[in-house]
């Protein structure tokens, strides 16, 4: 038995885009046990309610995050919309929809370059980076932002894409996909990428079950959990089914996010197929909410909890975000027992923390 | 062997051309719908404060005297409420980020005086108007308790003899 010692990794870390702090507990280069600490970046959102009215609010969960922040404003305003009542056209639904896979295309697209930026790849991180402007310039087109939309509001959301837009969508749906063709190649099949990613950081499907990971760092160990199957949105009209994989390592949660950017723009191609021609694009609300509700949306990195208590004032009486990245912690300390130190940088990686998100 | 299985697309990509702009050299291009920043049609305000009421960022200021309409570019973050908002529609948002600075400065938009000069007149007869009004309500208010009090003391005058 060697000597034990702590080795501090992070809040600054080459690997990390976001800070988060982790004391490794180490024996030899092996690590026995990694203590997290998050609270780097801690911004209030949740308490911004008693300052901002409902509607406001809606401006100010987007900014919770940079990176999935359609699914946020949208997750808030489902919870909202549920607490009134009320019935959003179904225009707005598959408008909300198309922006929310657009997110998620940008956000694996980030991940997948972070990640061969993480093992060494850069000539790969840039391709993916490359791939993914051609996304964001799509979300500039249609929102008028490249990653804060606010297109959402309690009842719809603002703007309509036109039909013009719509197929430029879909040309660049088809480019993006003969792209990610060859950088999938490479993901799959590259020498030096497997034995970076195969057989790496395993967990098994009971551990994932008992730590109540979520997304697709779960999905990666064979469990099958995907909130767009609760149905919100236009997804019950979609045709899909949930990508699991059952090896449960690196490569496993890699092969997972990329086939989801392969079935992001399959779902695109539908509901710009099935977009319905009415042009009613919100309902109006009228008064205040009164009542409370749980909302979940299936956000790039996973479910995402949005409870919303109401008592008949503008301003909420509680807000509270439950973010993916939080769930999947205790799965990432798990993962991280009895792994090489030299590792810990991309099983760190794997999970795609978001740390704006998990602090608010 | 899946050995270099990238090493096809990085040779094809050294005889390219970059996908980078050369930014600061050739300005960035941004689409129609792009959220830059809040234009305003000063002289359509009618200064009636509801972007103020609603901006989340609070960075919106107005003064209905001096006809001002004040804007830190710095705190706005551009969400576009405002000019959901506004009644008269002269609020926009427009493509064209804010540039940097050293400090945090204001933006001030100043009616012109034409529109000023009408809106003190509208203020002015509308201040004689109330004023008009709450005279004659005064004067029918002292005439109807003169009444009242001339009808009290007809009526107590036969009790007492």
């Amino acid at each position: 038995m060697g000597m034990r010692s702590v080795v501090p990794f992070g809040p600054q870390h080459p690997v990390l885009p976001e800070p988060i702090h982790l004391d490794l507990v180490i024996e030899d280069e092996r690590i026995i046990e990694a203590i997290p600490s998050i609270g780097f970046i801690h911004r209030g959102l949740e308490g911004l309610v008693d300052k901002r009215d409902f509607n406001q609010m809606t401006y100010v969960v987007e900014r919770t995050c940079g990176i999935c922040s359609f699914q946020h404003g949208m997750g808030y305003c489902e919870a909202v919309e549920h607490i009134f009542g009320v019935d959003v056209p179904k225009k707005a639904k598959y408008l909300r929809t198309l922006w929310a896979e657009l997110g998620r295309m940008h956000s694996h697209l980030l991940w997948l370059g972070l990640l061969a930026d993480g093992f060494g790849f850069e000539n790969l991180f840039y391709q993916c980076w490359r791939v993914r402007e051609k996304v964001l310039d799509m979300q500039e087109m249609t929102s008028g932002g490249r990653l804060i939309f606010s297109v959402n509001k309690v009842g719809g959301v603002i703007k309509d894409i036109p039909q013009e837009q719509l197929n430029i969508i879909l040309k660049t749906m088809d480019e993006v996909e003969e792209e990610l063709k060859v950088i999938k190649n490479t993901f799959f099949e590259d020498y030096s990428v497997q034995s970076r990613l195969k057989g790496v950081g395993v967990l098994t499907k009971e551990q994932i079950n008992a730590l109540g990971a979520v997304g697709p760092f779960a999905r990666a160990s064979g469990v099958n959990v995907d909130m767009r199957l609760t149905g919100y949105g236009a997804y019950p009209d979609l045709e899909f089914a949930p990508i699991v994989s059952t090896a449960g390592d690196c490569y496993a949660r890699c092969y997972i996010r990329t086939m989801e950017l392969f079935q992001s723009i399959d779902l695109i191609r539908q509901v710009i197929g099935k977009m319905p021609s009415e042009t009613d694009l919100f309902v109006p609300v009228k008064g205040n909410p009164d009542g409370e509700y749980f909302m979940r949306v299936e956000q790039p990195r996973g479910e995402a909890f949005y409870y919303v208590k109401a008592n008949g004032k503008p301003n909420l009486q509680r807000m509270r975000v439950r973010t993916p990245t939080f769930a999947n912690i205790p799965a990432l300390c798990e993962m991280l027992k009895n792994t090489e130190l030299a590792d810990v940088g991309l099983l760190v990686l794997t999970i795609d923390p978001c740390i704006s998100c998990t602090e608010r | 062997m899946a050995i270099m299985k990238f090493a096809p697309e990085a040779l094809k990509n050294l005889f390219l051309k970059p996908v980078t702009t050369s930014y600061p050299a050739k300005p960035a291009e941004y689409p129609e719908r792009s959220r830059g920043h809040i234009d305003i049609v000063i002289d359509e305000c009618i200064s009636c404060g509801m972007c103020v009421r609603v901006c989340p960022s609070s960075a919106l200021s107005v003064d209905r005297e001096k006809g001002t309409w004040t804007i830190n570019r710095y705190d706005c973050i551009v969400c576009g409420f405002c000019a959901e908002k506004c009644p008269k529609k002269c609020l926009s948002v427009n493509p064209g980020y804010q540039t940097p600075g050293g400090e945090k400065l204001e933006a001030v938009y100043t009616k012109s005086p034409e529109v000023l000069a009408a809106e003190a007149a509208k203020r002015k007869e509308a201040a004689e108007k109330a004023a008009a009004a709450a005279k004659a309500k005064a004067e029918a208010a002292a005439k109807a308790k003169a009444e009242a009090e001339a009808q009290a003391a007809a009526a107590a005058a036969p009790k007492t003899e």
